[in-house]
Order: structure tokens, then C-alpha cells, then sequence
């Protein structure tokens, strides 16, 4: 069953925009703004592989999946 | 079973480990080091046979911070070294000042620097003990003389351990910890035990580590059990958490050099032999002290008014008793085995610094009631 | 619970550099430790000095941030004292290999329960960037302007001969590989030793023109393989990752138990 997303939480006061979830999220769905912060530009895309979430230095990211789904 | 025998004929070293073991000592990790190694041989024995744990560590550093470790999870914790495996304990010892971990170092003292005189008497690590780990401290070392009172130090050593959150150094020497003589093993409950002060808080409610009561006195909390919290060798807050603030350096730095220099009285411990119309005093501890005492009762018997202070807390240094039990003497001799360590605290104590001299042998050799004599009788004026 | 009600999020953001290894081996060690369902009052962890070293006052567990090196020794006492709990020993590649090498074959050789993780940047970073045991020849560092002539120790191997019970490595890059690995080195009875290699790209990478912190996990990616893979078969170059040792041997404090029983007896 394909998991659905529902948000990407974002903690921008943790991220220190070093761009890792940036470079290896597979549907480029993330994005550096122009503070160095990341931000999902294209939450359509994501198939809440959480690479992003369990590769973040900074713990900034969780990637909160539709109501019904494991948000472990 | 000789060990449950009341009376016992046994070698400083053992006299320390029973006064340890009537303490509750629970942990103890050590390296063999001569002249201390009895200590460690005879508690992998009694340890484990009262539930405790004894590990022989990779080396002197690994001894010190697994004590460390294991006096965070509430237990009483000791190690057992001589100068050069002292020396080596020096950085985590200063830790456990900085974190307020209760423990006990037994330096059973050899001849020094380096290697040294392994297996002969010196009492040269005085000043380590009280400034071998760097930054400003505050430190409590013991001392004593026969294997009676090196049991009551040791339950002593514990005691202050506990009461002020700090690590004691117990300064032995090579003589009296070799030396055998008589032991009387008290009674359980004949000398107070300071168990650890631990917390009264719930699980919910916020546990500060290191907020001091009124008292001064700060009650820990296992490691394991419901608060938990964290232990640095970095100045921390009251909750453990590292800062470089300076109000929280100053007060924390004031706070653990305080609690001892402030409770010196309590801390204070020596025992007078024919001081009251003393004439010539001479101030001595650990083997030293025992011909300083010989050498007393021998001079009173021909008339002569000679008493002896003789010492059994070193640090904090107990000045203002000095101060006081030597106003009145001609002169003071300072009866130790090295170049004056102890001396020169007396000589910062006293109105008359030039009144203080010294008797002393660093030579590997006990000194004697005879090394005394001699130069007693200089300072008497009455020849060598 | 969530990966978040293992932090003492309060301290945060962290003190490690934008794009520091360090950040996701804590990232994947509390997704480990979630995923295993240990009690926050189970966990003591035990830190030296260094980078990887302030991770233990980011977690909420029971914490001793101690002394260069000798984090195990101090875990070492923990331990034996109580050995119900779990011990988590984070370590930088010169806190567990260099000032601390002694501890480390010594643990590993009790076999002692405790889950050594070294956190491999190959670099000194909290003083600048000087090279450690585990930077390898040809390197750029502080102390090495003419490049470094230091073999570096195979962490895998030395803790193998050492007499760990449990013995693996992975990479920052490999996250998800990373928390599996940890899981099963924080259950494993006996001394586990689990090497994670990290980027710095403050010091290592910036003097070693190896890029940013993507560029460095990149290499992570690219210069290591699996064991057994048929990647690794076809280049004996790349740094093989996974389970390299998982033994049951006897543990240390279960082996004290019998010394007490047996003391007791007499």
C-alpha cells in the first residue's frame, strides 16, 4: 500500500541548509530558499521514502504521513 | 573465615581494605602497583563474597574512571594505587571534583618522582594529592599511623566522600601499609556510616543534580533510576548541562572548593601525644609519627617536655590548629619523609615560621627515633 | 514514541557544523533505540571529548559526558555496577583509536555488554582539524601541511582481534543500513563495536578538496560495498560495510555473576 503524505515538517530553526536531503531526495521534491533553509516545492512527488527525514544532520525533518497511516 | 574473627593480625594494606569493607565499599577497580597491590588482591577475595564487584582495569587511568562510573549508579566506589599509577589517576580525579562524585583513592606512598623506590617508605606525594590534577580545587586527603586508625580513616574516607560529594585521597605509605600488627574489627554500628544521600523526588518532578540544599549537601540520583540527567568535567548548571557563563563558573568553581574549606572543622582529624606541657612539638603523620611518638615517650622519661601532633587529615590543611597547639612551644619539628612538604604548611601556619624545623629522610629508609633525636637536640642547642 | 521524545530538544539546534556526519548517526542511533522500544531510564551514554562526544547531552537518557578517551572505562564501571542497563558508547575516531585505544581492545577483549559506536570523520575536528589514527596516509590536515605518513588502524579488523562479539560498519550516507546495524549491536550480548563513517566537510573536506558535505556522502556511497556484494567482488577496494562479526561469547558482568556465586559458596 502506497503511503500517503501529509506534510513535510520542517523545523527551520534546526536546519542548517547543508543541502544533503536536497542532493539525494529521488523526486527532487526539496528545495534550498534563499535563507539556506529547506523546503518542499514539490510535495506532489513525494513518496515518503523518508530519506530526507533519516538522513538529516540536523533532525530538522519529518515527513507526516496521512491520518490512518504508521507515522512512526 | 578468619576475616569474621574480631582480632586479626594483618598488614596496613589489609587494615584499609576491612575498614573499606565495614565502610560498604560496593566497586572497586585497580592495577597492581607496588606497595598497594595487597589492597587490590584481598578485595577481589572480599568483594564478590558480599555481592560487590572487583575488575583489575587495563591500567591506573581505566581504575579511576570506572570507579567514577560506578559511583554514579549509587555505589561506594574505591581504588588503591602508588606514585606513578597516581599520577596517572590525576585527570579523573579532577573530574570527579568538578562532577561531585563521591569515591576513594588509596595512595599507598613509594619513593618518587618516577619510578622511583617502588618498595620503600616515602611520604612525597603530599602536595600531588592536593594540587596533581590542574585547575583550582579543593581536595581531602587522610592520613594515619597504625593499622587501628588506618581502619577508622578509611570508614572516615568513605564518610567525607559521601557527606561532600568529592573524591578523599587516603595517603598511606609503604611502611605502615606493609607493617603487620594487631587489628580490632568493631562491632557493626560502633562507627558511624554516611550512606549516600539520594534524592526524595518523584519521577515527575525536576531533580537538580547540582543545586546544593540549604545545607550544602547535594543528594544524587542513580544512574538507572528515575531522573535522569548529566555528568561533565565541563562547568555545568544545576541541572548537569555544560556552561561557560561566567555567574555559573564563578559560583560553581566557589561551590566546590566551599564545601570543603568551609567544613574544615569537621573535616579535621588528629590526635595529640603529650601535647598539653609541650616544650618542643613535633607535628608527623602515617609511619613518620610513630618514631616522632617513640621518640616523645623516650625524652619524657628523661624529663625532657615533648609532645606530638600528630596528623591524620593533611588537606584541607588544618592551619589554625597548628596555629593554636604550637603558640606556646620553643619550637616545632616537622617529623616526614621528604624534602619538606609538610613543613612548609606548618611554617605558613604558625607566628613564628622561624621557629619550625625539620626532621626528614628521603632515603628510602624509615626515619627513626634516633634521626630525631639528633636534630632535636640542634635545635635544643644542646650539640648534635 | 518518536525520534523526537528521545532528544532534550531544548539544546537544539545542535553545535555540529551544517552538513556533520555526526548530526544523522544520532539521527539513526535514536531510530534504533525507538525502534527497540528501550526505556529512556534503561540507557546510560557515555561520551570522551570531541565532536561526537556532545551527542550525549542530546539525548535524554541518562548521561556522562567525560574525559578524552576514556569513555569506556567510565562505561566500564557503569556497567559492571549495573549491568540491567543498556550502555551506548559514541566515540570519535581519536577519543576511541588514539588518547583511548587502550580502553577499546581492553572492552573488547571482557567482551562486556556495551555498544561502542565509533563515529569515523577521520579527523580531529573540535580543535581545527588535526589527522587521527583513522585518517590514513596522504592527507591534508593542521598538523600534516606536507601530508600525513600515518597508516590508520581497520577499525573492523582491531576490534575483531581484540575479541569483540560483535563487530560492523556502515556510513552516514547508509542511514537506514545504519539503525538495522545498531539495533542489532544495542540487542547483541557481549562488547559490539559499530564503525559509522562520517563526513566533516569543515575540516576534512575543505582541506582535502573533497567538496561539501553532499560530495563527501557521496564518496560514502561510492567507495564502499557490502559484504558479499557482488560489487565489492569485482573492486577489493571499496570499504566493505555490514556484520562482520556476531558471536555469542561469554559477557563479562554474566561471567562476575558466577565468580559471586561461587565466592558465596565458600
Amino acid at each position: 500500500m502506497a503511503r500517503k503524505l501529509k506534510e513535510h515538517q520542517i523545523n527551520r530553526d534546526w536546519c542548517k541548509g547543508c543541502g544533503i536531503c536536497v542532493a539525494f531526495c529521488p523526486k527532487q521534491v526539496l528545495e534550498l530558499d534563499k535563507h539556506d533553509k529547506v523546503v518542499a516545492v514539490r510535495p506532489e512527488d513525494c513518496i515518503c521514502c523518508k530519506l530526507c527525514e533519516i538522513r538529516c544532520p540536523d533532525l530538522a525533518i519529518e515527513i507526516i504521513l496521512d491520518e490512518g497511516e504508521d507515522n512512526d | 573465615m578468619t576475616e569474621t574473627k574480631k582480632i586479626r593480625f594483618v598488614q596496613g594494606n589489609e587494615a584499609c581494605v576491612e575498614g573499606a569493607m565495614y565502610a560498604g565499599l560496593d566497586f572497586f577497580a585497580g592495577y597492581p602497583i607496588t606497595p598497594s597491590t595487597e589492597i587490590a588482591e584481598h578485595l577481589s577475595e572480599r568483594l564478590p563474597r558480599n555481592g560487590g564487584k572487583f575488575i583489575q582495569m587495563e591500567d591506573e587511568i581505566a581504575s579511576m574512571c570506572a570507579i567514577v562510573g560506578a559511583s554514579l549508579t549509587g555505589n561506594k566506589v574505591m581504588t588503591a594505587t602508588s606514585g606513578p599509577g597516581f599520577s596517572l589517576k590525576q585527570e579523573a580525579i579532577g573530574y570527579a571534583c568538578m562532577a561531585e562524585i563521591p569515591c576513594v583513592i588509596a595512595n599507598v606512598q613509594r619513593g618518587g618522582p618516577s619510578t622511583g623506590n617502588p618498595t620503600h617508605v616515602s611520604q612525597g606525594d603530599i602536595n600531588q594529592a592536593r594540587w596533581g590534577t590542574h585547575g583550582d580545587h579543593s581536595i581531602i586527603a587522610l592520613t594515619a599511623s597504625n593499622h587501628q586508625d588506618i581502619f577508622e580513616i578509611t570508614v572516615d574516607a568513605f564518610n567525607l566522600a559521601e557527606t561532600y560529594r568529592t573524591p578523599v585521597i587516603l595517603l598511606l605509605d609503604e611502611a605502615v601499609g606493609h607493617m603487620r600488627e594487631k587489628l580490632v574489627i568493631p562491632e557493626k554500628g560502633e562507627l558511624p556510616i554516611v550512606d549516600r544521600l539520594r534524592t526524595s523526588l518523584g519521577k515527575d518532578v525536576d531533580y537538580h543534580p547540582y543545586l546544593p540544599r540549604e545545607d550544602g549537601r547535594l543528594p544524587m540520583s542513580d544512574f538507572g533510576g528515575e531522573h535522569r540527567y548529566n555528568v561533565t568535567g565541563l562547568y555545568h548548571d544545576m541541572w548537569g548541562f555544560p556552561s561557560n557563563n561566567p555567574t555559573v563558573v564563578n559560583q560553581l568553581l566557589r561551590h566546590i572548593v566551599d564545601k570543603i574549606e568551609n567544613n574544615i572543622h569537621s573535616i579535621t582529624r588528629y590526635k595529640e601525644h603529650y601535647l598539653e606541657d609541650a616544650q618542643y612539638i613535633l607535628i608527623s603523620y602515617g609511619s613518620s609519627a610513630r618514631s616522632a611518638i617513640q621518640l616523645a615517650e623516650d625524652r619524657r622519661k628523661k624529663g625532657e617536655k615533648i609532645g606530638v601532633l600528630e596528623l591524620q587529615s593533611i588537606w584541607p590543611f588544618p592551619s589554625e590548629v597548628i596555629r593554636e597547639k604550637c603558640a606556646r612551644a620553643r619550637a616545632v619539628l616537622v617529623v616526614e619523609m621528604n624534602m619538606g612538604q609538610v613543613m612548609a604548611q606548618v611554617k605558613a601556619a604558625v607566628e613564628k615560621p622561624k621557629r619550625v624545623f625539620l626532621a626528614n629522610r628521603f632515603d628510602g629508609k624509615l626515619i627513626t627515633p634516633h634521626d630525631i633525636k639528633s636534630l632535636l637536640r640542634m635545635v635544643q642547642g644542646r650539640g648534635v | 514514541m518518536a525520534v523526537k521524545d528521545y532528544l532534550r530538544e531544548r539544546f537544539f539546534p545542535h553545535m555540529w557544523c551544517p552538513g556533520c556526519g555526526h548530526g544523522t548517526i544520532l539521527n539513526s542511533l535514536l531510530r534504533a533505540v525507538e525502534e527497540l522500544g528501550l526505556k529512556k531510564n534503561d540507557i546510560v551514554m557515555t561520551s570522551g571529548i570531541g565532536c561526537s562526544a556532545r551527542i550525549s547531552g542530546y539525548v535524554d537518557f541518562h548521561s556522562l559526558h567525560t574525559i578524552h578517551g576514556r569513555a569506556l572505562a567510565f562505561a566500564t564501571g557503569v556497567k559492571l555496577s549495573r549491568p540491567n542497563l543498556n550502555i551506548l558508547v559514541p566515540m570519535g575516531d581519536g577519543d576511541a583509536l588514539a588518547i583511548g585505544g587502550n580502553h577499546f581492545i581492553h572492552a573488547a577483549r571482557r567482551n562486556i555488554d556495551i555498544t561502542a559506536i565509533v563515529m569515523n570523520n577521520r579527523i580531529y575536528g573540535m580543535t581545527g582539524g588535526q589527522f587521527s589514527p583513522l585518517s590514513g596516509p596522504g592527507i591534508k590536515a593542521t598538523t600534516a601541511p606536507y601530508l600525513t605518513i600515518d597508516s590508520p588502524f581497520d577499525v573492523v579488523k582491531l576490534a575483531t582481534a581484540a575479541g569483540a562479539s560483535f563487530v560492523a560498519r556502515s556510513t552516514a550516507y547508509h542511514a537506514r543500513e545504519s539503525t538495522e546495524i545498531l539495533k542489532k549491536a544495542i540487542a547483541h550480548k557481549g562488547f559490539s563495536v559499530v564503525e559509522i563513517l562520517s563526513q566533516c566537510p569543515t575540516h576534512y573536506g575543505r582541506k582535502n578538496k573533497e567538496g561539501d558535505a553532499v560530495a563527501m556522502l557521496e564518496v560514502q556511497k561510492n567507495n564502499t560495498a557490502k559484504i558479499g556484494s557482488k560489487a565489492l567482488a569485482e573492486n577489493p577496494n571499496l570499504i566493505p560495510r555490514g556484520i562482520f562479526v556476531q558471536e555469542e561469547r561469554p559477557e563479562y558482568c554474566s561471567e562476575y555473576d558466577k565468580i559471586i556465586q561461587h565466592a558465596q559458596q565458600r
